[in-house]
């Protein structure tokens, strides 16, 4: 039974592994730089990426429609996704977010689970509660035909996409200024609008980046598995926020290496133990890492005074 | 609006004259199923199924002069809602009900129908417990259960496929577990092949690759999925992506179209099992249209079981002459009545006599029958 | 009232949510049958809408701003408390205590069974929002997989009826007593966790507890439940379904009051100062000589155990337990339940409970919108009711000289 070579099995399981990280990557990077700059889990981000993947979806249907090549639907469709999903996270960070941000803790969390409960409702109706095919957007490359069996286009596509997306983002807060006054505000919010910085516009911005990433995860995963419908975003929220979690939440590295740590033990637990507990191994390596590093793999310890 | 008016008046008028002339009670249908949330596309057609056909009984001056009324009652297949919709039902002085939809709900539901007294038939809860255990005498269903589901996918994987080496795969579910479970039986009583794998993949995931490449680890040579069509096109999509080509067969729950559309080419070839093609009866042609006229768009799931769920209980009501459970029992279990799928009555089980399962295959974009 | 400048802005906020909404609310596809819905005057509704909200809300926050200040806003601030304190008042408060109690006893009488059952089921949120405040409203520890252990007592009574034909009330204890293990259990692990990690691990907890159930078919019956679980009985009495069910209904009202009674006791006792103590500060509580990890620990348990109990009632009502009934949404409606009615306070979460769980109950009427207008609700509520419906009255001691 076991005439199938190990090596190669484990290569196709790394680079499962490491296509679903990616995926969980693009949304985590949106949860991680939320929490890092108002301490807000948002649950509603993984709605934001839902409305990502419908957006796309409406927007390549008008497109075809209109008949145009399917390197322009993808590039529009996507541009439209992570236009709109921006403009639902700065709203939704106006409308639900800045009031309570000098209220108790748990208010913005509730908050956040109401509005992620409207959002899904709110697509229900204005949309469909059934499953909608997703064209297939990514062409296939002819060149990928030998490996087809241990890597697909899309695979490729969703790795280099979310490297390229995560690389730029890092970029953007290491060098720019804006990226210099987010990590301000991140530290000290009072400190931040003392020295002159916009904290309103910093965490607008942060909310627009971070939907933005969502967006394109949602149009990637969408082309990916060809169908979407609007209980997508509950469950890879979910599980981006668990690898957020991992890696320490609220530093951006650490968010990536959760990410990619999460997707290969899924993969590896189904691939040599079973998928029946792949979700129970994922959970149990988060609590295994906490134990160890209660501040996550990256995340700094704070030390907190009387 | 003049027109609607009028016929308005005509239908209060009519419906006033007959209580005046019988001065019956009406008698009481319950309706219960998913008519909303994201299962409603299997409930929408059953509650279409019974409003039509009660519409042309209640034209025709009901049953033994009763008209009848239908109590709807929606419960999302969630089984802590169906569980007090039972008991609204039952409390409005139900006495017999056409539904739940869901496995699940269903089960939940019936011990409060079956302590009411009350008479449950399912156009499309096919757990075989919920006929086999005897649990519940008082429940019949208009659709095979998932043991004989299983059984048409086991003989034709065995049979007419010659697989040696199956992998079967499930969604963890309640309805594509059972089917899974059962499969995994009858292949090991056959003992003519042998289950390499058998698992669950998580329902929503991303990505299905690893179980992929365990399908092709093992050298399956065909692969039985019991679930719905969003996570078998995933599936099927990702094993025809890594050019892994054996077949694949599934059970209704991937009997849809929207299973070809959204697998597309990777579509093509794949076998699924589904209620018997009714497409040429006259009967089930009579209420398509009806549908149709009345909605237009084609009816969706298990709406010609739903017809016949409905047709046999009315048909059994007027037989028995009351809605007295013993009586009705007794005309379901002899009483033969014409459906979509022909003449059909019930087993002691309350299982249908009469309605079985084809094999379908995609060919060309289209479920084409092939046994 | 209104300044060009309220148009203006409102004008903008319109056609800021005609945008917004374009795509998914003006274009309609179906990709199964390829077709493409316009639909224009949706989005001048909402932009219309919005329009109308936002000068509504403006003259309103307006009008509201002008009357505080001609009531001069300490007045008003005594409002809430002077109501408080006549609560406190005996004359006031037992009349009162009796009115909602005698309500409460004659529901059954007077509507339907099945209201009866809607308000069990809320009943019993109000047990399972009372235990959970022991953990976040109390002790401050943020749980979101509470439901693991509504689930361990459901299935408690579920296995233990099945196999060892142990009756209601030998498993209600047991069930209430296991979920307190789980507790513990749970609790060990995240000792060390704070605030948000906290939440994680719980959620993940809930998360494997519902997997363990579904996966492990031999032992829980799998996806497919376990049903035919027998009501209360009330000493071998043979109850029709109707009586079982008021019956049921006045059970869960003793067990509400005996909630009421001993976490009541609990929070004015030595572990629960513990308890608000950790909430407050954990190094200060820790300085102070409380044994943290105990307090802990007792939280978790104390605050699981009435879950069990309450998950012992939901299969009983139910008769039919799946691990489906046990998600996280459901857990987050528990949490809702705490953090609506306020943190801490157990007349709130009364309220927040039977809010809560009846209100999507009532509004079916409008099914289509009822879970938009829940969703809606709760962000507006945190918005303008941060602190929930009833904020917690911490006991304050003065000093007499």
């Amino acid at each position: 039974m076991y005439c199938y070579a190990p090596m190669e099995y484990f290569i196709e399981l790394t680079f499962s592994g490491l296509t679903r990280g990616s995926i969980y990557a693009l949304i985590a990077l949106g949860y991680t730089m939320v929490y890092g700059i108002i301490g807000l889990i948002n649950f509603a981000h993984g709605e934001i990426y839902m409305i990502g993947a419908f957006t796309a979806l409406i927007a390549s249907s008008v497109l075809t429609y209109l008949g145009l090549p399917l390197p322009a639907i993808l590039i529009l469709a996507a541009l439209a996704a992570i236009i709109w999903s921006a403009a639902y996270g700065y709203t939704m960070e106006k409308i639900a977010y800045r009031p309570l941000r000098d209220a108790p803790r748990l208010s913005p969390l509730i908050s956040a689970i109401g509005m992620s409960i409207f959002l899904q409702n709110y697509v229900q109706l204005a949309q469909t509660a059934d499953y909608l095919p997703f064209p297939a957007l990514i062409p296939e490359f002819d060149f990928l035909e030998p490996y087809a069996g241990i890597v697909g286009s899309t695979d490729l596509v969703i790795l280099v996409v979310s490297a390229l997306g995560m690389i730029g983002l890092m970029l953007l807060i290491k060098y720019t200024r804006t990226g210099k006054a987010m990590r301000a505000t991140a530290q000290d919010k009072k400190m931040a609008l003392l020295l002159g910085i916009n904290v309103d516009r910093i965490i607008s911005i942060t909310f627009i980046i971070g939907s933005g990433l969502a967006a394109l995860g949602g149009v990637l995963i969408a082309s990916h598995i060809g169908q979407i419908n609007l209980y997508i975003g509950f469950i890879a929220g979910i599980k981006a926020f668990t690898a957020a979690v991992l890696g320490g939440i609220g530093s951006i590295p650490g968010a990536v290496l959760g990410s990619y740590i999460l997707g290969l033990t899924e993969a590896f637990a189904t691939g040599y133990v079973s998928s029946d507990y792949e979700d129970v191994f994922a959970f149990s390596l988060l609590v295994l890492i906490l134990i160890f590093r209660p501040a996550g793999l990256l995340g700094k310890a704070t030390i907190e005074k009387v | 609006m003049l027109k609607t008016f009028k016929i308005v008046s005509i239908c209060a008028a009519v419906a006033f004259a007959t209580a005046l002339a019988f001065a019956g009670e009406p008698i009481k249908i319950g309706v219960a199923g998913a008519h909303s949330g994201d299962l409603a596309s299997y409930g929408l057609p059953t509650l279409k199924a019974a409003q039509l056909i009660v519409k042309d009984i209640n034209a025709n001056g009901g049953i033994n002069g009763s008209e009848i009324e239908l109590l709807i009652e929606d419960e999302a297949c969630k089984p802590e809602i169906a569980t007090s919709t039972a008991t609204k039902l039952v409390s409005s002085g139900v006495k017999v009900v056409i539904g739940h939809i869901c496995s699940g709900a269903t089960k939940a539901a019936l011990p409060i129908y079956r302590d009411a007294k009350v008479i449950a038939i399912s156009p499309s809860a096919t757990t075989p417990d919920l006929t086999q255990s005897g649990d519940y005498p008082n429940f019949y269903r208009t659709i095979g259960s998932d043991a004989v589901q299983a059984r048409y996918v086991v003989d034709f994987t065995l049979h007419t496929l010659k697989a040696k080496k199956i992998a079967v795969i499930h969604d963890k579910a309640d309805y594509g577990k059972g089917l899974a479970e059962y499969a995994l039986k009858f292949i090991k009583d056959s003992g003519e092949a042998k289950v390499v794998l058998f698992e669950g993949v998580t329902q929503g995931a991303p990505d299905y690759s690893a179980i992929v490449q365990k399908i092709k680890r093992f050298r399956a040579d065909a692969v039985i999925f019991g679930g719905y069509h969003p996570e078998a096109s995933k599936i099927v999509s990702r094993m025809r992506q890594k050019r892994l080509s054996i077949p694949f067969i599934s059970d209704d729950g991937v009997k849809d179209d929207t299973f070809i559309k959204v697998a597309g080419k990777y579509a093509e070839g794949v076998y699924a099992t589904g209620p018997a093609d009714v497409s040429q009866s006259p009967i089930g042609i009579e209420y398509r249209e009806k549908f149709k006229q009345s909605e237009g768009k084609e009816p969706g799931a298990f709406f010609d079981n739903a017809v016949t769920a409905t047709l046999a209980l009315t048909n059994a009501i007027a037989k028995a002459g009351s809605t007295d459970p013993k009586a009705v029992a007794t005309a379901l279990h002899n009483e033969e009545v014409d459906t979509p799928f022909g003449k059909i009555k019930f087993d002691d089980k309350g299982d249908p006599i009469g309605i079985g399962f084809s094999i379908y295959q995609v060919q060309e974009g289209k479920y084409v029958q092939v046994q | 009232m209104l300044t060009a400048k309220d148009v203006r802005q409102a004008l903008l906020i319109g056609l800021w949510f005609m945008f917004l909404t374009f795509p998914l609310l003006v274009i309609k596809v179906n990709t199964i049958e390829d077709t493409i819905i316009w639909r224009w005057n949706n989005m001048f509704i909402i932009g219309g809408v919005c329009f109308v909200a936002t000068l509504a809300l403006r003259s309103g926050r307006r009008l509201l701003v002008q009357k505080k200040q001609e009531d001069a806003s300490l007045k008003n601030s005594r409002l809430s408390s002077r109501i408080r304190t006549h609560l406190h008042h005996k004359m006031v408060y037992l009349p009162l205590l009796s009115l909602v109690l005698l309500f409460f006893i004659l529901f059954p009488t007077q509507f339907s069974t099945y209201q009866t059952t809607i308000m069990t089921t809320a009943l019993m949120y109000v047990v399972l929002g009372l235990g959970l405040n022991i953990v976040v409203g109390v002790a401050g520890l943020l749980d979101l997989g509470y439901v693991a252990f509504y689930a361990v007592g459901a299935y408690s009574y579920a296995l233990l009826n099945l196999h060892f034909g142990l009756g209601f009330w030998t498993v209600l204890p047991v069930a209430g007593l296991l979920a307190a293990l789980f507790g513990v259990l749970l609790g060990f692990p995240v000792l060390r966790l704070r605030g948000d990690y906290l939440a994680i691990v719980t959620l993940g907890f809930g998360e494997i507890i519902r997997m363990v159930l579904e996966n492990w078919s031999e032992f829980s019956h799998g996806p497919s439940g376990i049903s035919n679980i027998p009501r209360p009985g009330l000493f071998g009495l043979d109850l029709s379904l109707n009586q079982s069910i008021i019956y049921t209904y006045y059970l869960m009202m003793l067990m509400v009051a005996f909630t009421i009674f001993v976490v009541n006791r609990l929070q004015n006792s030595r572990i629960g100062r513990a308890w608000f103590a950790l909430r407050e500060d954990d190094i200060a509580c820790q300085a102070m000589g409380i044994d943290k990890t105990r307090t802990k620990l007792t939280a978790f348990a104390l605050g699981a155990f009435w879950a069990g109990m309450a998950g012992v009632f939901f299969a009983a009502q139910n008769t039919y337990v799946s691990p489906k009934s046990f998600t996280f949404l459901e857990s987050a409606i528990i949490l809702c339940v705490v953090v609506l009615g306020g943190m801490g306070s157990i007349i709130g979460i009364i309220l927040g409970a039977l809010i809560l769980i009846l209100l999507p109950e009532y509004l079916r009427a409008i099914s289509d919108y009822r879970m938009l207008v829940f969703g809606a609700t709760l962000v507006l509520m945190m918005i303008f009711r941060p602190q929930g419906i009833i904020s917690t009255v911490r006991r304050t001691y003065t000093l007499k000289r």
